[in-house]
């Protein structure tokens, strides 16, 4: 909550006169400094988000005046819209299911790789790999070949005597999985983000917990776990940010239309789908603003229930 | 609020234990089970990529097969036919297109985020803190909520099919976690140094240029290595602003190929997949460490 930011190591002024005058130096040249970051949050970002707010008010198709229709966007999207709530179910799935396997994985290497192992700069290189790729094209097209009912995921599965022609991008039940595997395949920067954590716990509160005769799994969970604890509420909430804001994978795989019967239409999809292919700019601003709503209330319970369990040390 | 996410990083201000993870130990038996265990993982973690090499190389009718090496099917036409491109615009046009635009991200990132940086660090002027607080918000904004005013004003501007829509956003530093990075980098160059550039007649400006930036080289590198892969790796911009195939960058490219080929070219799909992937494979090996200690320190994603 407080940011200490340091002051310059001002000479005591010998007069008013002179320290204003700094003052006011200060001052020029910061804003000057700062001008491309004001413009900048004016226009592509504070304006824009003012803007979206006033557009979900409105009928607005591009072409044409923005026709102000009051809360009907948000009435019809609550009411009579199971595509909104299928986009909403799907993204909530993708994010619970995934952000949590993405931690266990990242943990669990983690802590193996922590332990003096040789070759370590290698595995975390190798397993961070997939995080740098992952959110490419390249790698959703690939996706795609793997999961066909004849992809390499099929054919593999034949050769340990599993025969099966199900297509798991093209089943309406296990197409979201796929992508869940996707994200969950990119656990290589979260586990970086836990080594550097786990270098900070002190070695000595793992000789007392073995002297006192704790295994593996206790030292892990009363030791590990909470003395990581800030990271990991870190990583949680940066995977949670990065969730709801998942496209590319669904866009490829479901070639722009989220399905099959909408199981893979995560909620920016449906929101590029009305506002880019349908041009219905109003609703999707709707849209826009109620996942910033959602995201912001999903990150400030993380900050709430981090304060309940997440450890900062002896502040 | 949201400063919390610094002190989530560094919190534990306790020693570092160098004994523990310094000296790896002799390959006992517990460290063999481990290293299988690893390197079984890795390899199903690699596998989908190396099918995926050996599919580029492979005749387009031995689609099906699941194993890597192409065998007597091997054959480079995957390139050739790839690298033709779409609709009569040849893919090394795609490549150059992103490069231009990659290459524009970054120096517009280096150049904006460092500025602003070193406003937040160094200088003390007035409404500062809430500047920065309202910077670190911005951090967590989704970016969907102003998508639809920016691309109605880009479009007024009549920037559709123009790079403008990339690189303004960027010399306009609306890219906080890098303008984050730099601060937090900033901060811990000793201020003794301003105080002696400054008593040898330098202002700020002298500062930020002979000071600051040549300090910070691992910081800006970081900065400069991220935002080209992002850039590179950037689907939905184009998706939304280009429509002009011939100012396709890469992956708006690669899509576009799943439908004029319409299932037929899978080898041409491949090795475009795989050329795609190329330069940021390389920048990880070329800059493998600074890339890790920049994670590790500021929790930026790939």
């Amino acid at each position: 909550m407080t940011t200490t930011i340091e002051r310059p190591l001002a000479p005591a002024p010998p007069d008013a006169g002179r320290g204003r005058a700094r003052r006011r130096r200060e001052n020029l040249a910061g804003y000057a400094f700062m001008t491309p970051w004001l413009l900048g949050f004016v226009f592509i970002i504070g304006g824009p988000v003012l803007v979206s707010l006033y557009l979900s008010f409105t009928d607005y198709a591009v072409l044409g005046e923005a026709e102000w229709i009051g809360a009907e966007n948000y009435v019809r999207m609550f009411t009579s819209d199971p595509r909104f709530w299928a986009a909403l179910r799907v993204t909530f799935i993708y994010l619970l299911v995934s952000v949590p396997l993405v931690q266990v994985f990242a943990l669990f290497l983690a802590t193996v790789l922590n332990r003096g192992i040789r070759g370590l700069p290698a595995y975390r290189a190798v397993f961070y790999v997939p995080s740098l790729i992952g959110g490419s094209v390249a790698i959703a097209i690939l996706w795609r070949f793997i999961f066909e009912s004849d992809g390499l995921f099929n054919n593999l599965l034949g050769f340990v005597g599993i025969e099966t022609s199900h297509s798991w991008i093209g089943t309406p039940s296990t197409a979201l999985s796929t992508l869940i595997v996707l994200n969950v395949w990119q656990f290589g920067a979260a586990m970086i983000i836990y080594l550097a954590g786990l270098k900070n716990v002190p070695l000595e509160l793992y000789e007392a917990a073995q002297i006192d005769g704790a295994g593996a799994w206790r030292q892990f969970r009363s030791i590990t776990l909470p003395m990581l604890s800030p990271v990991i509420f870190f990583n949680v909430l940066m995977n949670v940010v990065a969730a709801f804001q998942a496209f590319n994978s669904a866009y490829v795989v479901s070639n722009g239309s989220g399905g099959p019967a909408d199981s893979t239409l995560f909620y920016t999809l449906y929101l590029y789908q009305r506002g880019f292919v349908d041009f219905d700019m109003g609703y999707a601003s709707a849209l826009g603003w109620v996942l910033l709503i959602i995201s912001g209330a999903v990150a400030a319970l993380l900050f709430t229930l981090s304060r309940r369990v997440v450890y900062y040390g002896d502040e | 609020m949201t400063i919390t996410e610094t002190e989530a990083v560094t919190v534990p201000p306790i020693r570092r234990r160098s004994a523990h993870s310094g000296r790896p130990r002799p390959i006992g038996k517990r460290q063999f089970y481990r290293h299988l265990m690893l390197i079984a993982m890795a390899s199903v973690m690699f596998y989908p990529l190396l099918w995926m090499l050996g599919a580029s190389f492979r005749d387009d009718s031995q689609i099906n097969d699941p194993g890597f090496w192409p065998g007597e099917f091997f054959t480079f036409d995957g390139y050739a036919q790839g690298f033709e491109g779409v609709g009569g615009t040849p893919f090394w046009r795609f490549i150059a297109n992103s490069l231009l635009v990659s290459g524009l991200c970054v120096l517009a990132n280096l150049i904006a985020c460092s500025l602003t940086a070193y406003a937040f660090a160094r200088i003390d002027f007035r409404f500062k803190k809430i500047w920065f607080g309202i910077m670190l918000g911005t951090l967590m904004l989704p970016h969907h909520v102003i998508l639809i005013p920016q691309y109605i004003l880009f479009r007024e501007f009549d920037w559709i099919n123009t790079y403008l829509p990339f690189v303004v956003p960027k010399i306009l530093a609306t890219d906080s976690f890098f303008i984050f990075l730099l601060v937090q980098f900033f901060r811990a160059i000793p201020r003794e140094l301003d105080e002696a550039a400054r008593i040898d007649g330098c202002g700020h400006v002298g500062i930020f240029f002979r000071i600051i930036l040549p300090l910070s080289k691992p910081a800006l590198a970081t900065t400069a290595i991220f935002t080209f892969i992002y850039s590179w790796n950037d689907f939905f911009t184009p998706l939304i602003y280009l429509t002009d195939t011939e100012l396709y960058t890469v992956p708006l490219a690669l899509r576009s190929f799943i439908d004029a080929t319409s299932y037929s070219a899978f080898g041409a799909l491949f090795a475009m997949s795989i050329v795609s992937l190329l330069p940021v494979l390389g920048i990880f090996i070329a800059f493998q460490r600074l890339l890790v200690e920049g994670i590790a320190t500021s929790g930026l994603k790939g």
